[in-house]
């Protein structure tokens, strides 16, 4: 039992560690009207993070950032989880492909 | 509409690139007009399919289903290709000269009418899915018929024209280089959709980043320009690459050169009149 113990708790705590380290900070876009809230997304640089983008429109969109190369399909009522970064300093835009003229949104890393 | 004419042109032209560069390297092969018109076919109908399997493709793997089903119908589409540019590594020479021997037809291995059904299939089905969800869109918000129909005849006729004219540019290449530049674009275009396929799995996670941001190329040439898409279709240009794409491009395009060279010894260059007897055992077998 003790053998056990002395293989398992370091196992245990690597997987404890990586656990950890997979818990990515979140953030949550909003879409309605086809419009994205917030239109602006202040995010720390040179850090791995979620984006949740929650489309509440009845009709379908495109996340998309030509700046951070994203583009992932969001269908009405429904949310995506796009992964991005680690992103250097800076501003980038992104916007939804099918209404182009109202998505617009800006990522701001420091 | 110019929304949708300028969406629909986008996605046309980024099918419309592929299916022009794959009409080109398989020019002479018998009865290909059947295969791409096939190839457009079942890409529509595929595209209608996987627009209304959405729902059910966005929630496989636990939300990642979307990006795994994007990523998989590119590396098919690489696996297509890299088969077929392997293969004419082999026969760029032989087919030449039976071009110039026979007027015009080839005999061609089964990787050419492949490449013409399977990728020009693929090709179509992943943008025009994404034309399909998007005119979903437009016509439940509301838009007028009239505004639908003429965005859309002019988005397809915008971008398949680019294709054209990609397709009689490449076609003025002499006959003596003409495989080996096809060969070269098909080659690239592997590469860069493989890098593409890469993108969409490290989206959702499923592979590391292995850095983000490798370089920076904006100020030259930025992805979202028309210049920079088009470049992105045909080499896999890309302004700001992750270390996972770079990886992925490099794998193809190394893997692919060694099997070329490979297959180039294997095959003997055929010494004279060579087109008949190759002709000959195609249409016995």
């Amino acid at each position: 039992m003790k053998h056990l113990l002395r293989i398992a708790t370091p196992i245990l705590l690597v997987l404890a560690g990586t656990a950890t380290a997979t818990e990515l900070p979140e953030y949550t876009l909003v879409l309605k009207n086809h419009v994205y809230a917030p239109s602006e997304l202040k995010v720390p640089a040179g850090t791995r993070f979620k984006i949740v983008v929650d489309n509440q429109d009845s009709t379908p969109e495109e996340f998309e950032s030509s700046e951070f190369n994203r583009e992932m399909v969001v269908l009405p009522n429904r949310s995506i989880v796009v992964y991005v970064g680690p992103l250097r300093a800076g501003t980038y835009r992104f916007f939804g492909d099918f209404h182009q003229d109202t998505a617009q949104g800006r990522l701001i890393v420091e | 509409m110019p929304g949708v004419a300028l969406l629909v042109f986008r996605e046309v032209l980024e099918a419309a690139l592929i299916v022009s560069i794959v009409c080109a390297a398989t020019r002479g092969v018998p009865r290909r007009g059947l295969f791409v018109t096939g190839g457009i076919g079942l890409g529509i109908t595929g595209a209608l399919l996987v627009a209304l399997g959405a729902d059910l493709i966005a929630n496989l793997a636990s939300g990642a289903g979307q990006n795994i089903f994007n990523a998989g119908v590119l590396l098919v589409a690489v696996a297509m290709i890299g088969w077929h540019v392997v293969w004419m590594s082999g026969h760029a020479r032989e087919l030449s000269q039976q071009m110039n021997a026979i007027g015009g037809a080839v005999s061609t291995g089964s990787s050419s009418l492949t490449l013409l059904l399977v990728v020009v299939a693929l090709a179509v089905l992943r943008e025009g899915s994404e034309i399909v969800l998007f005119l979903y869109g437009m016509a439940a918000g509301g838009i007028g018929a009239a505004d639908l129909a003429s965005g859309m005849a002019l988005g397809v006729s915008g971008g398949a024209l680019l294709g054209f004219a990609l397709y009689f540019g490449l076609l003025r290449i002499p006959l003596r280089h003409f495989f080996s530049v096809t060969n070269g674009m098909l080659l690239l275009l592997a590469s860069g959709l493989a890098a593409t396929a890469a993108g969409f799995l490290v989206q959702s996670d499923w592979l590391p980043t292995w850095g983000s941001q490798l370089w920076n190329t904006s100020w030259l040439l930025s992805n979202g320009s028309l210049a920079g898409k088009t470049l992105g279709i045909l080499i896999g240009y890309n302004a700001t690459p992750e270390g996972m794409q770079i990886a992925f491009y490099m794998t193809t395009l190394i893997l692919l050169l060694v099997s070329m060279r490979w297959q180039q010894r294997r095959v003997p260059v055929p010494v004279p009149a060579p087109a008949v007897r190759q002709v000959s055992l195609e249409t016995a077998t």
